[in-house]
């Protein structure tokens, strides 16, 4: 909501400053968004008159001028045709900002002659359109004096309004306002002794009102003829631009100006276009108007419009139709001032997409009293009469004006109650009375009815806010909170691990990232395992899906770091994947992310590609810092986007926790990118929790007196056989006594014939009650040959 | 000089003579060998008479122990420098780096989460969490903002595609939804924050498409807009970690809550620098409010006997400020030199007893 200050002070009869009227508005919750002064950043320039004014010997059309600035005398060249002795102008002197120039003056030579400024013209200072040449002060301007002496200061003020404050779209709404936090008093709006208008006819257009029902409660005509359209006067021209609307006519300019100023919308039929019988009516389903914006706009049923025999002729309280509109021919005009529902004024703008200052305003809600008298009808009947002459009708009324909400009984005690501030009844009543409420005491409680253009009041926390709001914020304490008794950790068991997992992953080297919910229908039908799940109104083509998989989001990633030249990088999301279209149809995913290598080039080191491996470790170490269970199955299974032999899943009984691996290289290709991948999935959610234990007591170490004892084998075998199933037959030959069972070596080549493998692997045997002999060495190790044949059909190797 | 002293001289200048450990081995081995000379010496005291015996002993005892400290010495001395001489060859350019090593990094916005966990954590509030796909009663109806409020084009609302019945489910606008979803499962009192993603059809420098909330809410029987007050101005001070912030309280709307607040913190901006806590300028930073009695009822609660209040701070914004990252859009960007420059070392865990952040510096 814009406006100038000198509209303002039309209505607030006030002395407080610029800077203190935009504290106030802030202060009473109509924050200040903006104040643009565009005298402010050239309010240094002064009056000066010219004492001297020769020909400019080495120009036919410059002058050099002797200016008096009231301290000195200062020389000039100047090009203006106007300029002559005895004038007073507005000098700029060197260093002084010149808005069309959009910098400082500097000191210059002009043809060999010194100049010590620039004679100003209006279109070069931004306060005016000449520009046939320099600014001619009146008369008796003071030398000297400020150029806001000439032009006074009119700075625009841009104030934000809430959604609740329909009262306050319009100037005069925060002028009462403000009056009612203590900001100067409200003007009356007109003589009230005297009669507005004087209707001289009766009007022959006969109004129907179908609508009264359907949003259009109270609606009224009035004809006025004989009216001569004409442009505005200059002030509300000026008021219309400085706050960005365009100047059209005074018949249409009538209407936006007191939309902005009263925040009664209007709207001015030329009489002369309309046929027939005007009825306000529902649209019928398919019915067409075509609009002031100059679109067409396909009606439906439910949607309030004002109509003819032709048609509809305009979106009631929306926005006129363009045939019945006024122009510069029109003579005889129907003036429309109406009170239509919030709820159907937001219903029919929300569903034909069509937003206007008078939509927002009624979707707010207007007064309703202001339909004919204070700033209705009447008032706007005499605007257009003093603008462009005519004869007003009596007015026409369908319906009548709503009843205001009943009075609410308030107890002032809730204020205290809800605000911890106390304060009294009297005050409370005092406030209340300020902004319009009638007042009754009743003892304990005060009896409130709200002025009629607050329709957002409507029960006991709305008074509240409204005393709390003129009484001050700033004047709520600072009350610390309780404590709660006794420690206890806030997180759910289900964050604590999400937390956990996040620091887990960043320990093991890679970076974290958030990444769009969404993603591209392209990349994620790579990914996809159910129906997508597509967003109506998405921002752009490539976020229209809810992700069903975080990978895609991390291949785009790693491509456009790679192709910024950073080829090798470990990054991670934890976050939602979408599998539906409800609420809750998502789940937890921890997702990390290796392409490249290892690490550059190093002289200690040698070049490593991330493979499947360093995706397993990192599903396992996720899974660990969930506190997962320890003992899982890795299956040879895994979805689409990985690579078939280089990927799997890591399970509990038919749940999949986690999926590992490399990715597959058709997904890479499609996706543009040139480098190995590889990733792991953990799914959070489906981990089960860990089994909560009577205490944080942990289970008693037992540590063995003997000194463990390694032995080594190495077995050939088919190659098709999984190494777990040789880690697993030796675990089992005596669970106590063997405690680990490490891989050293594997090993496939030409020797072995093609379809062998070689598999090498340390035992650690740990005695618990005595040192081992040679003999029961010499068994177990026997029986561990024997387990890893039956087993695996792997022989030891010679 | 007796042939004794003689004797000794040449002995211990045998020993030093040897060049290795080699070389006084032999010597060692000649003079105290079981053949070695002062053995073979030590021998003839057998046949000697007692008063020749006594002194002769005397001064072959004296002899060896002369030559075998000799030895000793020489021995640690030649010992010294093999070593030494091993310890040179094996020296290396202690200038070459070191094996690289990788450390990761916890993302800006969540270290801010942790650290604001942290903060109303030790308040009593308890985390809450909701789905990101909601419904238009807990995103909107429940929260005091039915069909056609104007209130609903405050927020530009993702709207998932309609399903066959022709119902329409939603991306949330606002963690607010949790609110409803925690009193609808639980009764009074209350005392919880969500923190989430949040989601709006709005891109440009100041607004991503998806950004990150943190809704607070209280509801019992006492908790009044002067508690509000006091919690968040403890908020605020401890999270920017200043004794003093300047705060400022302004009315202003949201739907769910009345009456409702926005909160301002001082800050400075001079030469394109913002300063939190002093100067002339103020900075929004938070919505907040008390619990709107529709709201209350929606959920079954009483407003005449319950109340309480509710916030929404955006962290994103907290993060930007806090560490003066300056655009939002790069938050998302995943870039590996962003992430390594703004986030946090895995082990700078925000704890409210050990002081909320470290000096953030040196990391690798």
């Amino acid at each position: 909501m814009k406006f100038t200050l000198s509209w303002l002070k039309d209505y607030l009869d006030t002395n407080a400053t610029v800077e203190e009227l935009s504290e106030r508005l802030t202060a009473i919750g109509l924050e200040i968004e903006e104040i643009i002064d565009p005298l402010a950043a050239i309010s240094n320039l002064k009056v000066v008159s010219v004492d001297e004014c020769v020909a400019h010997p080495n120009s036919d059309h410059l002058h050099i001028l002797k200016v008096n600035t009231g301290k000195e005398v200062l020389q000039i060249v100047c090009g203006a045709p106007n300029a002559r002795v005895g004038m007073k102008g507005i000098l700029a002197r060197v260093g002084d900002y010149i808005p069309s120039f959009g910098q400082k003056l500097e000191k210059g030579k002009i043809r060999g002659v010194e100049s010590n400024g620039m004679m100003c013209a209006e279109d070069e200072l931004g306060v005016g359109p000449d520009h046939t040449g320099i600014i001619e002060c009146p008369a008796d301007a003071v030398v000297g004096a400020s150029i806001t002496t000439i032009y006074p200061s009119d700075p625009v003020f841009d104030v934000s309004i809430t959604p609740n404050r329909g009262d306050c779209m319009s100037v005069y709404g925060i002028a009462r306002d403000l009056a009612a936090a203590g900001v100067g008093t409200l003007k009356p709006l007109y003589d009230a002794s005297k009669p507005l208008v004087n209707t001289t006819f009766k009007s022959a257009i006969v109004l129907k009102n179908e609508a009264l029902e359907i949003g259009a409660p109270y609606f009224t005509l009035r004809e006025i003829k004989n009216v001569k359209n004409c442009p505005a006067p200059k002030w509300m021209q000026d008021r219309l631009t400085a706050i960005g609307l365009r100047p059209i006519s005074a018949l249409v300019d009538v209407t936006n100006y007191f939309n902005i100023t009263f925040g009664r919308p209007l709207h001015v039929f030329d009489a002369d276009k309309v046929k027939g019988t005007i009825t306000v009516r529902s649209a019928k389903e398919g019915e067409k108007l075509l609009a002031l914006d100059g679109k067409e706009y396909t009606l439906s049923d439910g949607m309030v419009v004002i109509a003819d025999d032709n048609g509809a002729e305009s979106i009631a309280g929306i926005m006129g139709g363009e045939v019945s509109g006024c122009s510069d021919d029109t003579t005889r005009v129907l003036l429309e001032s109406a009170y239509f529902t919030s709820e159907a004024i937001a219903k029919t703008g929300q569903k034909l997409f069509l937003t206007s200052d008078s939509r927002q305003r009624f979707e707010r809600g207007i007064d309703p009293h202001a339909t004919i008298e204070m700033y209705g009808s009447n008032m706007a009947a005499k605007m257009i009469v003093d603008l462009c002459g005519g004869e007003v009708s009596e007015i026409i009324v369908t319906g009548a004006e709503p009843e205001n909400a009943p009075a609410i009984n308030f107890d002032p005690k809730r204020v205290l109650k809800l605000c911890g501030v106390d304060v009294d009844k009297a005050t409370c009543a005092d406030l209340l009375k300020k902004i319009g409420c009638e007042v009754v005491d009743q003892g304990e409680t005060l009896k409130v009815t709200r002025p009629t253009w607050r329709s957002d009041i409507t029960g006991t926390h709305d008074l509240v806010e409204e005393i709390l709001r003129l009484y001050g914020y700033d004047k709520l304490p600072e009350i610390p909170m309780s404590r709660p008794n006794g420690v206890h950790g806030i997180l759910q068991p289900k964050q604590r691990r999400e937390a956990a997992v996040r620091r887990a992953m960043a320990n093991r080297g890679a970076y974290q990232t958030i990444t769009w919910s969404f993603m591209s229908s392209k990349d994620a039908e790579l990914f996809r395992t159910a129906e997508p799940v597509l967003i109506a109104n998405p921002i752009s083509a490539d976020l229209n899906e809810m992700r069903p998989s975080v990978v895609p989001n991390l291949v785009n990633a790693a491509r456009s770091n790679i192709t910024k030249g950073m080829m090798n990088g470990s990054i991670f999301e934890v976050g939602p994947q979408f599998f539906g279209f409800h609420p809750k149809e998502q789940e937890t995913v921890a997702c990390l992310m290796r392409f490249g290598n290892e690490t550059d080039r190093h002289w200690a080191e040698s070049v490593r590609a991330y493979d499947v491996f360093d995706a397993k470790a990192d599903a396992l170490a996720v899974i660990d810092a969930a506190e997962g269970p320890s003992s899982v199955q890795i299956a040879r299974e895994a979805p689409s986007w990985y690579h078939p032999g280089r990927s799997g899943a890591i399970k509990i009984g038919k749940t999949v926790l986690a999926y590992f691996g490399e990715l597959h290289p058709k997904v890479l290709k499609a996706m543009d990118v040139k480098t190995n991948v590889c990733v792991c999935e953990v799914f959070l959610d489906r981990l089960p929790m860990p089994k909560k234990k009577a205490g944080k007591g942990m289970k008693v170490l037992k540590m063995s007196a003997f000194t463990p004892i390694m032995r080594d084998f190495a077995f050939i075998s088919p190659i098709n056989v999984d190494v777990e199933k040789f880690i697993g037959a030796i675990k089992n030959v005596d669970k106590q006594l063997i405690t680990d069972v490490s891989v050293f070596d594997v090993y496939v080549g030409e020797k072995l014939g093609e379809d062998k493998k070689s598999i090498a692997l340390q035992v650690t045997l740990q005695p618990m009650e005595k040192t081992m002999t040679d003999d029961e060495i010499e068994s177990i190790s026997r029986r561990i040959i024997g387990a890893v044949q039956a087993a695996t059909g792997a022989s030891l190797r010679a | 000089m007796t042939e004794m002293e003689t004797l000794q001289q040449d002995l211990l200048k045998q020993v030093e003579n040897a060049s290795n450990l080699a070389e006084l081995d032999a010597v060692r081995v000649s003079v105290l060998g079981k053949k070695g000379i002062i053995t073979e010496k030590m021998k003839t005291l057998g046949s000697m008479q007692p008063e020749e015996r006594k002194v002769a002993g005397q001064q072959f005892n004296l002899l060896k122990e002369a030559v075998a400290n000799a030895i000793e010495s020489k021995k640690q001395s030649l010992e010294d420098a093999e070593i030494n001489a091993r310890l040179a060859k094996e020296a290396v350019d202690i200038t070459l780096p070191v094996r690289p090593e990788t450390q990761g990094r916890i993302h800006p916005l969540y270290q801010t989460y942790d650290e604001v966990i942290a903060i109303f954590g030790q308040m009593g509030f308890e985390l809450a969490e909701g789905p990101d796909i909601e419904d238009d009663f807990h995103n909107f109806t429940a929260l005091n903002t039915p069909k056609n409020h104007p209130a609903r084009q405050m927020q530009d609302t993702f709207y998932l595609q309609a399903e066959e019945n022709g119902e329409r489910f939603i991306v949330r606008t606002q963690t607010s939804a949790v609110q409803i979803r925690t009193m609808e499962e639980k009764k009074p009192p209350i005392r919880i924050i969500v923190p989430g993603r949040t989601y709006r059809c709005d891109y440009d420098a100041t607004h991503a498409p998806m950004f990150h909330q943190v809704e607070g809410l209280v509801v019992d029987t006492v908790t009044n807009m002067a508690h509000l007050k006091g919690c968040l101005i403890e908020f605020v001070k401890t999270f920017f970690e200043l004794d003093k912030v300047p705060v400022r309280f302004r009315p202003s709307f949201f739907p769910f809550t009345e009456p409702s607040a926005e909160m301002d913190i001082g800050c400075s901006r001079q030469n394109g620098e913002l300063k939190i806590g002093e100067g002339n300028d103020w900075l929004e930073i938070l919505g907040c409010g008390m619990v709107h009695p529709n709201v209350l009822k929606a959920c079954n609660i009483d407003p005449e006997v319950y109340q309480g209040f509710a916030f929404g701070i955006g962290l994103d914004r907290l993060a930007m400020l806090k560490y003066a990252i300056p655009d939002l859009r790069t938050f998302f960007e995943s870039d590996l030199r962003w992430m390594k420059h703004y986030g946090f070392v895995p082990l700078d865990i925000p704890s409210v007893g050990a002081g909320l952040s470290m000096t953030g510096g040196n990391k690798r």
